[in-house]
């Protein structure tokens, strides 16, 4: 990368304000068409806004026996954790700003702070609903991360082969320049779908939505570990919330369909860079519209051990298959 | 009622180690609609122990009706419960009716009959919602409740409102249902003839909703007979136990009518959520049968044995006597206790019991060994209605501070001693 660095403070500045409104705008729409598809009118589009400035006036309450300097940190380290993600995801149609070295694995973990980040708060706010979802939220983590693994590290394998030894097949840039679906063959095609599949199911479970919102289940625990946040706290985990949708958006779209337009228009400059965004937008939208809106719309909250049954067996048995038919692809 | 400690040998052992701890549900958390505490002794996911204290919405209602004449009294009553706000009318009409021997005519049955059927159709819709929400699934809750519309939109046409209807009056009905109505009430009933087997998949053919309603919230049929478990909570045990069936009233009595247990639906009785799901939704369809059969069966003839107010308040006061109402409400048996006295306006003695008192203490087996997470669609699976149970708040008078928990030997030598003294 050879960007400097005010440049790069510049850009990540953009990037972070255009993915803190893309984020909140899909929020709004997530209400908006869900409230329309279960006969309701649903919120204005705006409505996202409107609450994060609400609670960013409102009282900030720290319950008296919480553990007050880790209850006020974690919001901040939940959206700081999530933020940096978001610089090395490729958005747009173009490379991420950070990134170069094995940053696939960077993102893996970095996408696991936020869930911790939030466990800590509640265990911070020693209120037994906090605690229960505290608990429920590290169970989640340990449900999910497996299969998400798989799919991010078979993949990266693939691409190892098929890229001249030396090549960064960690690196997301690299990945997303490298679509796989035209290097493998019929099998391969297979697995790549299974791991499609496999990380679409693991989204909603990432973003804590229905099915897998357990670990806030508003009528179990009444919000769970966000149930004693307030005020610029509850903020802070709302906007980390909304950019980790375009995180989790974008990762999908730049790992598994990151074609872009211009190419077919034959579009240089400028015009392909608009063209390229606005198509960027699409995609993010169809992956956010079937792996969150649509299934929180269609099932009903699942339990914990619902949760972890479907996640260690079916969902990983999935990833695994794909895995081993990208193996098998690369043999005959 | 408040602090009493709920503690029942139910062949689940209270095992309170060191890693079990408690959390308060109540008496505000969004999965309750109404006011009660519960204190649940936890262990890991699992409830291992229950305390329940209700007393939160205690009004003093029968002392208020007590100080009203009847007919005050008669729209106090529908004040009880907001959504089955016809059955304690219905009950208490019942009860002055045995106490000062009034008459009522054929056609007043009738009506009484379909009002009271509509209501019950209202209310499972509006229950099957709630519960579908208290499992995280607000699509059916928005699904069934805009169906529910319709006949919110029928009790309106039929009775002026959409809750609090005003129809019985002592010896009649105040209301008639003529021709050129009934036919509002057909296409309502059509309507929900055709959209219930929607429901009922919906609701019984879904898996996301199977996951989390079969086997969850069990209470077997002995344990249903021991705790006195009344209405759709029984019957979903198998309890083969309905006011309609066992005591029939109104025009109950000229129908083939049977208790619907999950056996209709061709399932065994477990006795858990699902069950008490197919209950409810087999009631719709039943409710729907009886008021066809009432529409088509209506008796020509007057409403009111006593049209006049003035003449039926005169007849009340001079009337001596004591009666008893039962009506089968949405949510099981309702029960009222009248006592009249010549010379006397009011009622010397009012007493209510609503269906939610009963199904108390079937919470408990329901609650233990299932999990946090089926706190609230366990909580709503009996249909709790507080304000309509909460009779007996405990004050403590004398000994400042101190939490009196009164238990069962208790409470029989204390309601011993008032009879003594009552009568000595």
């Amino acid at each position: 990368m050879t960007v400097s660095i005010g440049n790069a403070i510049w850009q990540g500045m953009l990037i972070l304000f255009g993915a803190g409104v893309l984020g909140l705008v899909y929020k709004g729409l997530d209400r908006k068409l869900a409230a329309q598809m279960q006969g309701r009118i649903g919120p204005p589009l705006r409505q996202p806004f409107f609450d994060v400035i609400k609670l960013m006036v409102k009282e900030n309450i720290v319950p008296d026996k919480a553990v007050g300097w880790l209850f006020n940190l974690m919001p901040v380290v939940c959206l700081a954790a999530t933020a940096t993600a978001l610089l090395y995801v490729p958005l747009g149609g173009f490379a991420p700003l950070l990134g170069g070295y094995g940053d696939l694995i960077l993102v893996l973990y970095l996408l696991a702070v936020p869930s911790l980040a939030m466990m800590l708060g509640g265990f911070a706010a020693s209120s037994p609903y906090a605690t229960i979802g505290a608990q429920r939220e590290m169970v989640m983590l340990m449900s999910y991360e497996f299969p998400l693994a798989i799919t991010l590290v078979g993949l990266a394998w693939r691409l190892s082969i098929a890229l001249p030894a030396g090549s960064q097949v960690f690196s997301l840039g690299v990945l997303a320049a490298n679509p796989l679906w035209t290097v493998v063959g019929p099998l391969g095609v297979i697995g790549l779908l299974l791991l499609f599949v496999s990380l679409m199911i693991v989204t909603p479970a990432e973003l804590s939505k229905i099915p897998f919102d357990i670990p806030e289940a508003e009528t179990e625990i009444a919000g769970g570990i966000l149930a004693e946040y307030s005020g610029r706290n509850l903020a802070l985990f709302y906007l980390a919330d909304a950019l980790k949708l375009v995180v989790m958006g974008s990762l999908i779209v730049g790992l598994f369909i990151p074609y872009g337009l211009s190419g077919i228009f034959e579009l240089t400059g400028f015009a392909a860079g608009l063209v390229d965004v606005a198509f960027y937008l699409v995609k993010l939208f169809a992956v956010v519209f079937v792996s969150v809106i649509v299934v929180r719309v269609a099932f009903a909250r699942l339990k914990i051990n619902q949760v972890t049954r479907l996640f260690w067996l079916p969902v990983t048995a999935l990833s695994f298959l794909g895995l081993i038919l990208l193996a098998l692809d690369r043999i005959v | 009622m408040h602090n009493e400690r709920i503690n029942l040998d139910l062949g689940e052992e209270r095992t309170c180690g060191l890693t079990s701890y408690s959390i308060p549900i109540g008496p505000t958390h969004p999965a309750l609609k109404e006011p009660i505490r519960f204190s649940f002794d936890i262990e890991g996911e699992r409830i291992v122990g229950v305390d329940i204290q209700p007393g939160f919405a205690h009004r003093g209602i029968e002392y208020m009706g007590m100080r009203r004449n009847l007919i005050q009294t008669l729209y106090l009553s529908e004040r009880i419960c907001g959504i089955c706000s016809i059955s304690h009318p219905l009950t208490l009409v019942q009860a002055v009716e045995a106490a000062a021997a009034i008459e009522v005519p054929p056609r007043a049955q009738t009506i009484r009959t379909i009002i009271g059927e509509v209501e019950r159709i209202h209310s499972h819709l509006l229950w099957a919602g709630v519960g579908a929400h208290e499992l995280g699934f607000d699509t059916l809750l928005h699904l069934t409740w805009n169906v529910r519309e319709k006949v919110m939109d029928l009790l309106e046409q039929l009775t002026g409102n959409r809750v609090d209807y005003a129809i019985p009056i002592y010896g009649g009905v105040r209301r008639d249902i003529p021709q050129e109505k009934a036919h509002l009430a057909y296409e309502a009933l059509e309507y929900y003839n055709g959209i219930l087997q929607q429901l009922i998949d919906a609701f019984l053919h879904d898996k996301s909703v199977e996951m989390r309603t079969r086997n969850i919230g069990v209470m077997t049929y002995d344990q249903a007979i021991a705790l006195c478990a009344v209405g759709p909570t029984a019957r979903a045990s198998g309890v083969k136990k309905d006011v309609r069936q066992d005591w029939p009233y109104f025009s109950y009595a000229d129908m083939d009518l049977h208790a619907i247990t999950p056996e209709d639906f061709g399932t065994d009785a477990i006795g858990d959520v699902y069950d008490n799901i197919i209950v409810r939704l087999l009631e719709v369809a039943q409710s729907i049968k009886i008021i066809e059969h009432c529409l088509e069966t209506m008796p020509s003839g007057e409403l009111q044995s006593i049209p006049k107010v003035p003449a039926l308040l005169a007849a009340l006061k001079k009337a001596e006597g004591e009666g008893i109402g039962r009506h089968e409400a949405p949510r099981g048996e309702v029960f009222h206790y009248v006592r009249l006295e010549a010379g006397v306006e009011e009622p010397v003695v009012w007493k209510v019991k609503a269906p939610t008192y009963s199904n108390l203490m079937p919470w408990v087996p329901k609650f233990l060994g299932d999990e946090i997470a089926d706190i609230p669609i366990i909580a709503a699976s009996i249909d709790p209605c507080m304000c309509c149970m909460d009779r007996v708040h405990l004050v403590d008078s004398g000994d400042h501070g101190r939490r009196a928990i009164l238990q069962k030997a208790e409470l029989i030598k204390l309601s011993r001693e008032k009879t003594r003294r009552v009568c000595g």
